[in-house]
């Protein structure tokens, strides 16, 4: 199912990432294939919430070679020399790529309907009319079609973490990196998100998960990497890592989540 | 444990409970309230010392009729126009200077940094009548304005007592308010930069989108205080020659030889401007506390009659 003869959708060839003395990521190579779901697990501190911020850009990276879609992040290259990206062609980068956030982050000074709009309008220069009735099909989609018009306040984690992935996709992103999306919410709360990211998948977006759900990644992930250390243990069919794990550091790590 | 996918597609509405829908009527416990005698005993310690003071005031040699009279004196009350007008406009230009050098203090870029840096170190660090001096006494080291082709003058008509207390006032507030923009700034929260920059918004678009809304909460309340503090700290430019409130008053104090009463008119008149803009303050806070609570505080008209409201059940249960 991963055939990779297309161009991988992210590619990452020894990257790697410190702050100061700290040496979080130590050399990660993999490749996402297009319309791919593909599952990043390990312990905190392993390196792979880090690695999802740097495919956006949100970290920049120290040494390796990362890009998406064929682009390099945050660089160009003419000849053999890179060049590092001003701050508005990073912002033009970032347009495909869509995130979520394990804090959800919306704009609390916006309604729901408002948080949708905002990049479609501010970003792409699109109509308000235009936005608003994408932002209409996307909260119904995430079953949110009533909250438009609520202050992310008034919505309960998981309504929140929804609105947030409709946000996202008001961009209509070619890729999707979801950062640890159902760990602040309520057990009784997680299954909505989910099954929004089930959709989410099935309708052929890549995805890049970063979670703890292990059921959700055997489930719905095509691809799964166990880090730990700031490198990748161990990668293969979720089933196969999840259920068959060969190194002892993902048993030891299996066996205290599952 | 972690397995939620399995389970059905989740019930968002919980089952309703028992009271759920109406309320079932209950009986309100009926006990004797605490009393506050305290309250009561420094009310009437309150009362008497005031009702002194009142009276101190009005054995003293004060005419208050001549307060009366001239507190709507026309040239008062263009004092009092004045005083509006320069608070207002020195408090925009201080809020605009403000705004641009907290965000050039934050700047990636250390000579923006740098320059807002000086800017707050002079202006901050001395005292506001003196810059008033300084701007009076512009036209003694610049003799000319002369911006080429476009625009030449001699700066004593260009330095007009207005000017002069716009520009001293404005910049001297300018750089209280950078600081108080650039907490406000700071005060937001990092993930709403990164949720505005993953979406793919410019620095700016953040900035002015997500990032000052949110400050806009936490720089308002010493806003507020600042400009109550310019209303007052106004007196200051009748130093150079600005006929504003208290200048106006005195003017009349000295030639009609009722000092003391005019004195109390431009007092008086000070305490109006303050509490109409307090109020204001009030609601624009009210404002800017969009979407950060869940139900907005009470005004104070909705407290008045829950205050009120308390009072009579309290006598209902005596």
């Amino acid at each position: 199912m991963t055939a990779k003869t297309a161009q991988p959708m992210v590619k990452a060839e020894g990257v790697h990432k410190s702050y100061g003395a700290a040496h979080i990521l130590r050399g990660i190579d993999l490749e996402v294939a297009p319309r791919e779901v593909f599952c990043l697990v390990g312990p905190s501190g392993s390196g792979k919430s880090t690695f999802l911020r740097c495919i956006n850009h949100l970290e920049r990276i120290n040494a390796g070679r990362l890009s998406v879609d064929g682009q390099l992040v945050g660089y160009k290259q003419k000849g053999d020399k890179l060049y590092e990206l001003k701050d508005s062609e990073v912002a033009a980068q970032r347009r495909d790529i869509g995130m979520v956030f394990q804090r959800f982050n919306l704009f609390p000074h916006m309604t729901a309907i408002e948080n949708v709009m905002e990049a479609p309008v501010m970003v792409k220069g699109e109509s308000k009319a235009v936005a608003r009735e994408r932002a209409v099909k996307l909260l119904d989609r995430v079953g949110l079609g009533d909250k438009g018009g609520n202050y992310p306040t008034q919505l309960s984690g998981g309504q929140q973490q929804r609105v947030a992935i409709a946000r996202a996709l008001a961009m209509e992103p070619k890729l999707m990196l979801f950062d640890e999306p159902t760990s602040a919410l309520d057990p009784e709360l997680v299954g909505d998100v989910l099954d929004v990211m089930r959709d989410l998948a099935e309708s052929g977006m890549t995805m890049i998960v970063v979670t703890h759900e292990m059921g959700f990644a055997r489930e719905v992930g095509d691809n799964l990497v166990f880090m730990d250390g700031g490198v990748v243990v161990e990668s293969g069919h979720p089933r196969d890592v999840l259920g068959n794990p060969q190194h002892d550091r993902t048993k030891a790590f299996l066996s205290k989540v599952l | 444990m972690t397995d939620k996918i399995d389970k059905g597609p989740a019930d968002a509405t919980p089952p309703a409970g028992p009271g759920a829908s109406g309320t079932t009527p209950y009986e309100a416990i009926k006990a004797i309230p605490v009393r506050h005698y305290g309250r009561w005993i420094s009310a009437v310690v309150v009362a008497v010392l005031l009702g002194w003071l009142v009276y101190a005031f009005s054995q003293g040699k004060i005419i208050w009729a001549t307060v009366g009279d001239k507190l709507f004196d026309p040239s008062v009350l263009a004092g009092l126009g004045n005083t509006v007008i320069i608070s207002i406009t020195s408090m925009a230009l201080g809020l605009v200077l403000g705004i641009l050098f907290a965000v050039m203090r934050l700047s990636k870029n250390p000579v923006t940094s740098f320059v807002s840096w000086l800017y707050i170190w002079f202006f901050r660090g001395t005292p506001v009548y003196v810059q008033l001096l300084v701007w009076f006494s512009l036209p003694l080291i610049f003799e000319y304005i002369n911006l080429g082709p476009i625009y030449k003058n001699e700066t004593v008509d260009v330095m007009t007592p207005f000017m002069v207390a716009l520009l001293g006032l404005g910049l001297n507030e300018g750089a209280y308010m950078a600081e108080i923009v650039r907490a406000g700034i700071q005060s937001v929260d990092e993930g709403q930069t990164e949720a505005s920059h993953a979406l793919g918004m410019t620095q700016t678009q953040t900035m002015r989108r997500v990032v000052l809304p949110q400050a806009m909460r936490v720089i308002i309340p010493p806003t507020g205080n600042e400009f109550i503090n310019m209303l007052k700290t106004s007196s200051l430019v009748s130093a150079v020659q600005y006929t504003e409130l208290l200048r106006a008053s005195s003017n009349i104090g000295s030639t009609a030889g009722a000092v003391m009463e005019m004195f109390f008119v431009a007092s008086i008149w000070y305490l109006a401007l303050t509490s109409v803009f307090s109020v204001g303050q009030y609601y624009l806070e009210r404002r800017y506390a969009r979407g950060a609570q869940r139900t907005l505080p009470p005004t104070p008209f909705e407290r008045l009659k829950a205050n009120l409201n308390m009072f009579r059940r309290t006598e209902v249960s005596r």
